[in-house]
């Protein structure tokens, strides 16, 4: 079989092992739907102001909520692969358009975090690395040691006062300055302006993640026997060290920065309410506040598929990085 | 006892780390003393700046001490952050010790349900589970257990995995010991310090945690907190920059040392590792 198409087997073996996770994601969204306090047809009532009980039964058998438990799953189950993720009530919309709405912020927010974490968590982690235990290393992990420990919310608020309320570098909310109608690279410009500051809180957490992996890593494979050989060989110790141990010591943080897509997700709701940062992040924060339990979980759901998605991608893009990883 | 000490002492941060926590404890244990006033009640003039009106580190726009406020929050943080933790690693213990001793079916559907847990972003999947619960204690360390646990039971299970096999257990089978007896007095013992140690690192990350759904405002109404103090200040950042400050500093300076407390331990329980360095 030719190499394409074992690559091509091996996307699609790995699809087919992400469905049963998604199907999972699905039914628990399900469940926690129905834990939930007072179904659809309660809050439309309730917005209503007045709701007869005949009304309301009415109501529940039209949208079927009078059907057993595993005959809603199924019809769930259905409306969410046609992609219909509900109707928030409150904003008067179905749930998917609001949630597609915000996507393209977040997804800027947090591509642009996963490149600064990353290209400066492995420069940090080569820098800590070549410099073994020198004052440079001690610098650096202590750095890593306090990001990993500060809450997100409250150094986005500490940027704020300091960079936006202080010395007025950059603004303090919002994605950009709407009123000022910019188009084309100025606009493009004034929303990098405002992307500055949520993106370097954002980064900060995985930046600390990034830079210890990446010291380990250099570690683990400055030991290995090919670096010997290279000495052997005669090669400069810089040649060996960006060369030959940089380019192995990458791929774990390649992995890493796949797996923590997740976490990035909780973090950015944390951000983008701080930043008001108009994406996912900041609706699921909306939806809390008006009790949009609907609007939640399709958030929820989007985030999850995202991961799956994410995480899909990273094994394509790893099994052509290493050619070792077996393909079949 | 005294060896471990004795080795742990070795790490000097992880010293710095357990004084720290100490002083945390401390203050968290006589805040009803240092501060015998509800910490949500009026306490003084509004507004003031750390220092001034009898305000250690001042007090918010509702004239509630922010210093009572960490005292009393410190409290909520440690009981938080010490029940989710037993809660997760003793759920995931059992899952982890029963699908590593018995394998198959068992261990199969723990896998699938670590695998779903690790792709579901978990901190979304806090934020969801105390909203609909309704933010309570009891919510938020539901809810902070269910996203915790799965490390725990991958954890136990590996090492559960690796020990069935060893002679010692092989000998308490021929000596006609019940699944039970082995799996509880010969094998857990004998992975305890991996479970120690991870469970100390998440008390930090289920501080953390409480403290971003507090911030979110899905903490318990009735009980102080420290993410609840930034969340409440974050509209007073312009005139107020102390309200917002403190708290913040006290989570961080919590977790880190409880961060520090956990290498230490990990560096004192685990010999092998100790000596590569």
């Amino acid at each position: 079989m030719s190499q394409t198409a074992k690559r091509l087997r091996y996307v699609l073996k790995r699809l087919l092992q992400a469905l049963p996770i998604i199907l999972a994601i699905i039914i628990v969204n399900f469940f926690l739907l129905h834990m939930a306090e007072g179904d659809a047809v309660d809050v439309l009532a309730g917005e209503a102001g007045s709701a007869t009980p005949e009304y309301m039964a009415e109501l529940r058998k039209k949208f079927g909520l009078d059907q057993p438990l595993p005959v809603q799953l199924l019809v769930y189950l259905k409306n969410v692969i046609t992609l219909d993720l509900g109707y928030s009530f409150r904003h008067d919309m179905p749930v998917l358009d609001l949630v597609l709405d915000r996507f393209v912020p977040t997804l800027l927010l947090m591509v642009s975090t996963i490149i600064l974490a990353v290209g400066v968590g492995i420069i940090l982690g080569l820098l800590a690395a070549t410099g073994l235990n020198s004052w440079r290393d001690t610098l650096i992990s202590v750095f890593a040691l306090v990001t990993y420990a500060t809450p997100l919310f409250w150094v986005g608020l500490m940027f704020i006062v300091v960079f936006a309320l202080n010395l007025g570098w950059f603004p303090t909310s919002g994605m950009e300055n709407i009123a000022m109608f910019y188009e084309g690279w100025d606009r493009y410009w004034d929303i990098a302006h405002h992307l500055v500051l949520p993106t370097i809180t954002l980064s900060l957490f995985y930046l600390a993640l990034y830079t210890r992996l990446m010291r380990a890593s250099m570690l683990e494979q400055a030991g290995m026997d090919y670096v010997t050989t290279a000495r052997a060989k005669g090669l400069t110790e810089r040649r060996i060290m960006f060369v030959h141990v940089l380019r192995n010591a990458l791929l774990p943080v390649v992995t890493m920065a796949g797996v923590q897509v997740g976490a990035l997700i909780g973090g950015s709701v944390i951000v983008e309410s701080v930043f008001a940062w108009p994406g996912l992040g900041m609706l699921a924060f909306e939806s809390l506040f008006a009790r949009d339990v609907n609007l939640l979980l399709g958030i929820f759901l989007l985030s999850a598929m995202l991961v799956v998605a994410v995480n899909l991608i990273v094994d394509i893009i790893y099994s052509w990085l290493d050619p070792r990883i077996e393909v079949e | 006892m005294r060896n471990f000490w004795q080795l742990y002492k070795r790490n000097r941060s992880a010293v710095a780390g357990l004084i720290i926590l100490v002083v945390v404890v401390v203050v968290a244990a006589i805040a009803p003393i240092l501060f015998p006033q509800d910490p949500f009640s009026l306490a003084g003039l509004a507004m003031s700046p750390p220092g001034e009106n009898g305000f250690l580190l001042g007090s918010d726009s509702l004239g509630r001490d922010v210093a009572a406020g960490i005292a009393h929050g410190a409290k909520t943080s440690l009981l938080i952050g010490l029940l989710a933790t037993i809660v997760a690693v003793g759920f995931g213990t059992i899952m982890g010790g029963l699908a590593g001793y018995f394998g198959g079916k068992i261990d199969d559907l723990l896998m699938r349900t670590t695998e779903m847990f690790q792709t579901i972003p978990s901190f979304v999947f806090a934020i969801l589970l105390v909203a609909i619960l309704k933010p309570s204690i009891n919510s938020i360390v539901i809810a902070i257990a269910v996203v915790s646990w799965p490390a725990v039971a991958r954890l136990v299970r590996g090492e559960f995995l690796s020990l069935k096999n060893r002679e010692f257990v092989q000998a308490c089978h021929t000596l006609g010991m019940s699944d039970i007896r082995i799996m509880l007095g010969e094998i857990l013992p004998n992975c305890l310090s991996p479970i120690i140690v991870i469970g100390s690192l998440m008390v930090a990350t289920a501080i953390l945690i409480e403290s971003g759904l507090a911030f979110l405002g899905l903490g318990d109404p009735n009980i102080m907190s420290w993410g609840f103090q930034v969340g409440a200040g974050r509209t007073l950042l312009r005139s107020a920059w102390w309200v917002v400050t403190f708290p913040g500093i006290a989570i961080l300076i919590t977790v880190l040392a409880i961060n520090l407390v956990g290498e230490g331990l990990n560096d004192a329980l685990n010999p092998r590792l100790r000596e590569r360095q």
